[in-house]
């Protein structure tokens, strides 16, 4: 007992002065505001698109309620992470905590940091039933679910330049086999076939995520997700592993590609420069394209389809990869007043304003039917084709880092990055991974 | 030398040290306090936390014995990172010692167009180390860095994509911020030596070269001591230079022991290995210190002015 009281007094000394490191970026002290009056605590991410549609959304309730507020601190990204966890471990945490659900959901639900909200939505059906039910699948943790899911749906689709196939008198590839004799040609007219932002490995990532699922279907994943021994041995993830290689190997990304951050967009910059023919990345891509690419939208140069198959595989074309939705737990320290906050909070969210202001920055609310809505937006043929992606996948898988433990998470990412470094080969990645299952 | 007089060995030190009435030792206590608990409280908590499996979600913290030093031990990563760290640290020794060396000599004499040099050469050491990197890693994007803007061939080399060329950066950008402040140091300590032995040297026909090895180079043995302690112990801790130019890539090409720790730790919330690590970076730095002190002869406050 004195021993566990140190460790914890020395690791909240280790932790304060982290804190304190980190600046002036905000107070610490996230749920500790007024208790009894139930002030609730709300973290979520700063910065464009999302910032000024979320601070919105919290601006209208507080607006509407004179009992309870809401009170708002924004992060950048990664900084978020860090902190979040950090106030989590330290017993701090705001009352709302905004996140990817998922093996990061899962983490906060087995040390008992966040509540079930599995009987909130039983009593409030219209809650539920008005969301995608698949953004529910990241939400849910051993059958309870544990967030509410909001914002907008982000499928990983392929996006290509209509500029440089029309100039090469080239078709888009519907199958794996025409990808790979596509990319000898791209290449001899000095353009690379595929653009990739490889040191963020989770770019990467997206790439095995659906070769995959189109090889061997959802279930290949879902052995590892369920912490089958030796799940990585499955021969269709063999296959989907040699195959990424054999198009590594064949030049099919960009030079330089493992030295390109996502975070500085210049994976996009490359494909509305035509410097690269094709991009697979997240639907946010048509927000960043559109913002940074100067008419290239306008113009019609961009064009977009979901993955394509591959021959003799099992996985439903239809089916697809990305962020369900984004999802709001509650803290399971908050006082009752603070989560009554929050729920009536949760209850408010993506009303039409909301929704617009997601549709305005090319993004598809996870609201159904907000496909209606979508015919007038400047980006309407965009949108309607996420909306239906995402609406008419068979299934919707979740990021693999998200979907699996922070510490079996990392350990893909670092054998992902010697995957695409031939640094590891097909059967000696599913070795190291093997070792982390359940983990 | 011969000619010196035998060494009269200086009077003991009286008993109040100082030479001052009173005590002194209060001097020490801010220091020792700060040091204390910055450096010491935080240790101790680490060294602890090594012993433990905190996933730095839970409010409590299981105490789990040596499981973390087993994972850390038997996980081939760790002689990877001893080896990319040991690399960057005799790589950035080897390349900045004999520029800072040659180029504090050259600040040191007082001329004003070399005391204008110095204020420049002094300027990459004023600049953060992200900024640093950031600016570096786009020159050197291979799509839109420098080889491409201004089309030279030899600069569109994948930089920061290929293993060794990636080493050779970190290296090449470490070296560039810090070779200014190991100038500095090398330009205060050749203005120690006395114009008196260069003054003597001439006199016996001495040329440039040759003083310089014989008088410039053996007296600033303490002086390079001290640099090449700060460089090598400093060189552990390189982090987030790296993080921000490779984040350890391509692969673990560039992952050092401090990349590998902060990984572990705040990527995949495995504190306790984390500490470890932390614990094995305090242990190999202060071996290092204490060689590098060792190097310096056993009375390191010996005088190198006896005679003169």
């Amino acid at each position: 007992m004195k021993r566990r009281n140190f460790l914890t007094l020395s690791a909240g000394a280790a932790a304060g002065a982290a804190l304190a490191a980190c600046g002036s970026s905000g107070p610490s002290d996230g749920s500790t505001g007024d208790t009894a009056s139930g002030e609730a605590g709300y973290w979520f991410l700063s910065g464009p698109p999302g910032e000024p549609i979320r601070q919105g959304a919290v601006d209208r309730f507080n607006k509407a309620n004179s009992g309870g507020q809401i009170k708002v601190t924004t992060f950048q990204n990664d900084a978020y992470k860090d902190k979040l966890k950090t106030a989590l471990g330290a017993g701090q945490a705001p009352s709302i905590i905004w996140g990817w659900g998922g093996g990061g959901l899962k983490s906060y639900v087995d040390n008992n940091q966040v509540d079930d909200l599995t009987d909130w939505f039983a009593q409030n059906p219209a809650v539920k039933d008005r969301l995608f039910p698949a953004s529910f699948g990241p939400a849910t943790i051993n059958d309870k679910i544990y967030a509410m899911p909001c914002e907008t749906v982000q499928p990983i689709v392929m996006f290509y330049n209509k500029e440089v196939f029309e100039k090469l008198k080239l078709t888009p590839p519907q199958t794996w086999g025409e990808v790979m004799s596509l990319v000898p040609k791209i290449n001899a007219a000095g353009v690379a076939p595929f653009s990739l932002g490889g040191q963020s490995r989770w770019t990467n990532m997206m790439w095995l995520e659906f070769l995959f699922d189109r090889i061997g279907g959802p279930e290949v994943f879902q052995s590892v997700f369920d912490g089958e021994a030796n799940a990585w041995n499955n021969p269709a993830a063999i296959q989907g592993l040699t195959e990424m290689q054999k198009l590594i190997q064949a030049n099919g990304f960009v030079k330089g590609f493992s030295s390109i951050t996502a975070d500085s967009n210049a994976d996009q910059a490359l494909l509305y420069r035509g410097k690269a023919a094709m991009m697979l990345h997240g639907s946010w891509s048509y927000g960043i394209i559109s913002a940074e690419g100067g008419s290239f939208i306008k113009d019609g140069k961009l064009g977009y389809m979901n993955f394509p198959t591959v021959e003799g595989g099992k996985g439903d074309p239809s089916n697809t990869v990305g962020n369900a939705g984004q999802f709001l737990s509650i803290y399971s320290k908050a006082s009752d007043a603070q989560k009554e906050t929050a729920k009536k909070f949760f209850t408010s969210l993506l009303d039409d304003t909301e929704q617009q202001g997601w549709i305005e920055t090319g993004g598809v609310p996870i609201v159904k039917g907000s496909d209606a809505k979508l015919a007038a937006s400047p980006d309407a043929d965009f949108l309607k084709f996420i909306y239906n992606v995402s609406s008419s996948a068979k299934y919707f898988g979740q990021s693999w880092d998200q979907a699996l433990s922070p510490t079996a998470a990392e350990t893909l990412l670092d054998n992902i990055a010697k995957l695409f470094q031939m640094q590891v080969s097909p059967q000696q990645f599913a070795d190291n991974m093997n070792q982390v299952i359940g983990k | 030398m011969t000619l010196a007089p035998p060494v009269v060995p200086s009077a003991p030190p009286a008993a109040s040290s100082g030479g001052r009435s009173g005590s002194v030792t209060w001097m020490a206590w801010p220091a020792l306090v700060a040091f204390v608990a910055f450096g010491v409280v935080p240790l101790i908590g680490v060294v602890l936390l090594s012993f433990t499996s905190w996933n730095r979600l839970s409010t409590d913290i299981p105490f789990t014995g040596l499981d973390s030093w087993r994972s850390v031990l038997s996980d081939p990563g760790l002689p990877h990172a001893l080896w990319v760290t040991f690399l960057i640290m005799a790589l950035s020794w080897l390349f900045q010692t004999p520029i800072s060396l040659l180029l504090g000599v050259f600040i040191a004499a007082h001329k004003r167009y070399r005391s204008v040099l110095a204020v420049l050469f002094f300027v990459p050491l004023l600049l953060s180390q992200a900024a640093i990197s950031i600016t570096y890693k786009a020159l050197l994007d291979p799509n839109f860095g420098l080889g491409a803007g201004l089309g030279f061939e030899f600069l569109q080399q994948d930089w920061l994509g290929d293993s060794t060329l990636a080493l050779c950066v970190v290296v090449f950008v470490v070296s560039w911020q810090f070779i200014p402040f190991h100038t500095l140091i090398y330009q205060g300590g050749i203005r120690q030596i006395p114009t008196s032995m260069y003054e003597a040297a001439q006199i016996d026909g001495a040329g440039r070269i040759r003083q310089f090895f014989n008088i410039t180079l053996p007296q600033l043995k303490y002086t390079i001591i001290t640099s090449s302690t700060l460089m090598v112990v400093g060189s552990l801790t390189f982090f987030d230079l790296i993080w921000v130019l490779t984040a350890g890539g391509p692969g673990d090409a560039t992952r050092a022991l401090a990349v590998d720790m902060y990984q572990r730790g705040f990527k995949a919330d495995l504190m306790g290995p984390a500490s470890a690590i932390a614990v094995i970076l305090v242990l190999v730095g202060l071996a290092l210190a204490l060689g590098l002190r060792r190097l310096g002869g056993r009375d390191a406050s010996a005088s190198q002015l006896e005679g003169v």
